[in-house]
């Protein structure tokens, strides 16, 4: 074990992060296998992958994890986590406290910490102004309450989250979302712009300091108005929303999008009138599969869709792929590309070429843009389409409806 | 070492600007505010001195929405002591009044900082930036668009960048002003943790302001946005056609 004066000289700051590693009785049950750094998409570009961080720690050179910043390479999928034979929480534990310490000694790559910047100041990553945070209602074409302007109850409250919010592209998702519930006759209300980021990402990325801070600010929100529950199309969101919020003391019953709309499939298939042909393959998002164990819902839903036909991908359900967005992935890309020359988003496209798929399915606003990011780089992707599960159900309803 | 860096806010570009109903500024009441991207190199260049040789950072600012949440910021990053210049001024402070009170600010005090680092400009100075003035006021060297700082035996050398990406590296004794438009390494980040440990331990020292004085400051006569005269043209075709076409303007527009 490292004394306390080493201890110091590795933060500069309370060595609460460093001991809570140290002193983590979890981490004594490794049985030093490897199968954390084999299994992890970026593991072969880590100095320190989790096995040879508890290696370090076991032979007291513990400092020297923090000498490589490849602990940036970690997109928090998880695959470590459900590997782990010893079943240790590498990834919301050992890896997101290792970039908090990092953190706290002032390694943040630059675009990460534009990132936690905009987090703190505007309530979102991208920097965007809150105010804007309910403009993509207006293309929604029907209309999207919100609370506090429109009205104080409803039964549902959609938490909409940063991207599905702001991005261009990963909006139209939200678009086709505020559609069907108006379909389903659901009573729903966004929160507009006083919603600020669900902050699970930046804790996975080690702010775990502003994912308090925006979870606080969201709890207070919620109090505002009444509501029986929360949806989102933000596996992340929901992620935090389930797992992390209740830890503060912010507990509401959650689903995610597919989730909702899966208990409603009997009302909603009438709807579903025009074949989609298509062959799609399912891209499972790390937060609603692996992390959350949700995998047949949104297959559910594809497969109500007349005429689309559903493949799976080599790596499905568990061993389904990163996008490369998670643990603040979504904001090292070019820390990333620099030490990998690659992107998981385009392995992903790479896979559903193989399959010849047209189309690719997802559940997650970060893997909109980042999938079509992929397709301009890859070459032979012509036809290869990337579609969120609720655009491919609106475009089997059809938008005369 | 004594280092002084007096800092502003200034509008922030995220947010909506909004043309007071006079049109001609600012409603001030509608911005929210942010610190001068300029100052907060000239900050973290305090601090990497700081770190380098040791000293007594202050940093000093007027009393905006939003002051004392740059100044815990400060604090956290590593400053020693940080002022708040206090009085009803929002609405009206210019370059130079804020000169004036950092010097009246520096006059109540025995003892005179060896630097002073401000940023380069501010995007809300009509009336030049604040690094010249106080050198002036307070008869001392400055050396303006400092890009890299280093310092040995009392001894500053500065690199400072000029128009056509040219650069040269001065040496100048102390006290020195210097306008800083980039510390040697970027900004860094303050987590949340530091952050609210800063709120919970550090304080702000409060200086209470006079009268002001005003002159000096650019008189505008409207402010609005910009205005749409003509609106671009596309031109059709394939690469022969769109090449025929743009020659034909060009004639046409007296260019060729």
């Amino acid at each position: 074990m490292l004394e306390a004066r080493s201890l110091n000289q590795l933060s500069g700051m309370p060595d609460e992060v460093v001991s809570s590693i140290i002193t983590d009785p979890a981490l004594r049950s490794c049985i030093q296998c490897g199968t954390c750094g084999g299994v992890c998409p970026f593991g072969y570009l880590m100095d320190y992958p989790p096995v040879r961080v508890i290696a370090a720690l076991r032979a007291d050179v513990f400092s020297k994890v923090f000498t490589s910043d490849t602990i940036w390479m970690c997109v928090a999928c998880s695959m470590c986590s459900t590997s782990c034979p010893a079943q240790i929480p590498l990834t919301a534990d050992l890896m997101s406290r290792l970039k908090e310490e990092m953190i706290l000694q002032g390694s943040v790559p630059e675009e990460l910490q534009t990132a936690l910047e905009n987090s703190q100041r505007y309530g979102n990553p991208l920097g965007e102004a809150s105010r804007k945070r309910a403009d993509w209602t207006r293309g929604a074409g029907v209309p999207v309450p919100i609370f506090g302007k429109d009205v104080t109850q409803a039964d549902v409250l959609w938490f909409v989250g940063d991207y599905a919010s702001y991005h261009p592209r990963a909006l139209r998702a939200s678009q086709a979302l505020a559609r069907l519930l108006r379909l389903l006759n659901v009573d729903f209300a966004i929160l507009g712009n006083e919603e600020s980021s669900d902050g699970d990402s930046q804790r996975l990325a080690g702010e775990h300091g502003l994912f308090e801070l925006l979870a606080e600010k969201n709890g207070r929100v919620f109090k505002k108005y009444k509501f029986k529950q929360i949806i989102t199309t933000d596996p992340h969101a929901f992620n935090a929303l389930k797992n992390e919020y209740p830890l503060a003391g912010i507990s509401y019953p959650v689903q995610h999008s597919t989730q909702f709309l899966y208990e409603r499939i009997d009302q909603l298939k009438p709807f579903l009138r025009r074949e989609v042909k298509a062959r799609v393959v399912y891209h499972d998002p790390c937060y609603l599969g692996r992390a959350n164990g949700i995998y047949e819902e949104p297959r559910a839903l594809l497969k109500a869709i007349p005429g689309l036909t559903l493949v799976e991908l080599p790596h499905h359900h568990k061993t389904s792929l990163c996008c490369g967005g998670g643990g603040g992935g979504m904001w090292l890309d070019g820390f990333q590309w620099e030490k990998s020359h690659t992107r998981l988003s385009e392995w992903c496209v790479q896979e559903a070429l193989q399959l010849k798929a047209g189309v690719m399915a997802i559940a997650c606003p970060y893997e909109t843009p980042r999938f079509e990011d992929a397709i301009k780089i890859v070459s032979h992707t012509d036809g290869l389409a990337i579609k969120d599960v609720c655009e491919l159900l609106l475009e089997s309803v059809g938008t005369e409806s | 070492m004594k280092i002084l860096v007096p800092i502003q806010l200034v509008p922030d570009l995220v947010e909506e600007l909004v043309i007071a109903q006079d049109g001609k500024r600012l409603d001030l009441d509608a911005t929210r505010w942010i610190i001068s991207e300029f100052d907060d190199h000239a900050i973290e260049q305090a601090i990497l001195l700081k770190e380098k040789i040791g000293g007594e950072v202050t940093v000093i600012a007027p009393d905006f929405e939003g002051t004392e949440d740059v100044l815990y910021q400060a604090l956290a990053k590593g400053a020693d002591q940080v002022v708040k210049l206090s009085g009803d001024f929002q609405s009206e402070l210019n370059t130079h009044a804020l000169a004036r009170l950092v010097v009246h600010y520096l006059q109540t005090k025995s003892e005179r900082p060896d630097l002073i680092l401000t940023g380069v400009q501010a995007n809300s100075s009509l009336d030049g930036s604040l690094g010249p003035l106080l050198a002036a006021y307070l008869d001392l060297p400055f050396v303006d668009c400092v890009a890299q700082t280093e310092i040995e035996d009392q001894k500053i050398t500065v690199r400072k960048e000029y128009p056509g990406g040219l650069t040269a590296d001065w040496s100048v004794a102390l006290p020195v002003v210097l306008g800083i438009q980039a510390a040697n390494t970027p900004p860094r980040y303050v987590p949340i943790s530091k952050m609210r440990l800063a709120m919970k331990t550090g304080s702000i020292a409060t200086e209470e302001v006079g009268e002001l004085d005003l002159s000096g400051a650019v008189d505008s006569t409207r402010m609005y946005t910009p205005e749409a005269d003509q609106r671009a043209q596309m031109i059709d075709g394939d690469v022969d056609q769109v090449a025929e076409k743009l020659v034909a303007l060009f004639k046409e527009l007296g260019v060729l």
